[in-house]
């Protein structure tokens, strides 16, 4: 069997270091852990790059079937779930490709835009905004406002925010520099923001109505 | 310290990699600055909005089906 060596010293494993180590020795219900343990993650990263269904789903499956084949080339020097999470990125990008055929499809489109850079709208929203809807309505409201953001800058926010990838491990998964992921996050942020103010600033309740009869 | 200067930094507040001289000068602007008080504020929640609420769920049914096809395929050797 392998000898894992801890080359960065003393620092405590992740657990996934061993999982992997056992998928490399053909244990396939190691694998099966690690694959109940980031799918669902796996699929919302497909379902935010190709906003269709069918395709977050053959995403998934070809995300992690690459995954398992190529394990060999993991390096422990980067965290399994970042590693896992280029292959998805890269597979969605390429079901995008197929699917708009001839169109370039890469994370730099769409990115010219000013929207968001300066914050205009500026009321302020009302408390707990989100509990003026239903869960429905406001699952709706919520993918209606992501997916009108550029590719590239919602990518960026789906890894950083909604993942949890840091900084870095996104400007790695995506190829892109550290600074470039920044503005992105920054303006992703701002943009998102500016488009959800429509359903949750608060409402001027004008002072001769009153609020209440 | 202008708008614009505050808004710079904003994602290194959210994200809370400001030093603590920077940051004593950040809330500084925020005392005098409704406007980027409540940006501040509000794009906190959008953040956490996004982060608290699964938009795109995976339902147990065809969760257990990629799973079955996925695993299938690993024990075949893919
Ligand atoms: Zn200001």
């Amino acid at each position: 069997m392998a000898t894992i060596q801890s080359i960065a010293g003393e620092n405590e494993q992740h657990p996934d270091v061993a999982l992997v180590e056992r998928v490399r020795t053909g244990d396939v219900s190691a694998y099966d852990t690690l694959v109940r343990k980031y799918d669902r993650q796996i699929f919302r990263i497909a379902q935010h790059i190709t906003q269709n269904r069918e395709d977050a789903e053959d995403v998934m499956q070809d995300a992690f079937l690459k995954a398992y084949e190529k394990i060999d080339q993991f390096q422990g020097n980067s965290k399994f779930y970042t590693w896992l999470v280029r292959i998805a990125v890269n597979e969605s990008l390429m079901r995008l490709r197929k699917r708009r055929t001839g169109k370039m499809v890469s994370i730099d489109e769409d990115i010219e835009t000013e929207e968001g850079s300066v914050p205009r709208d500026l009321a302020d929203w009302a408390p707990d905004p989100e509990q003026n809807y239903s869960q429905t309505e406001l699952a709706e409201i919520l993918r209606k406002t992501i997916q009108g953001l550029p590719q590239g800058f919602r990518i960026v926010f789906v890894l950083r925010d909604v993942e949890g990838l840091s900084t870095e491990e996104t400007a790695e998964t995506l190829g892109l520099s550290v600074p470039a992921v920044k503005s992105r996050l920054l303006r992703a942020r701002l943009q998102l923001r500016e488009r959800l103010s429509r359903y949750f600033r608060r409402k001027r309740v004008p002072k001769e109505m009153g609020v209440d009869k | 310290m202008t708008c614009t200067e505050f808004l710079a930094l904003l994602d290194d507040l959210i994200d809370d990699s400001v030093t603590p001289e920077m940051r004593a000068e950040l809330q500084q602007h925020l005392k005098g600055c409704e406007h980027c008080e409540v940006t501040l504020s509000t794009t906190r929640k959008t953040i956490e909005i996004y982060r608290s609420h699964e938009i795109y769920d995976l339902p147990p049914s065809l969760r257990e089906r990629l799973h079955a096809a996925i695993m299938a395929r690993c024990k075949k050797g893919c």
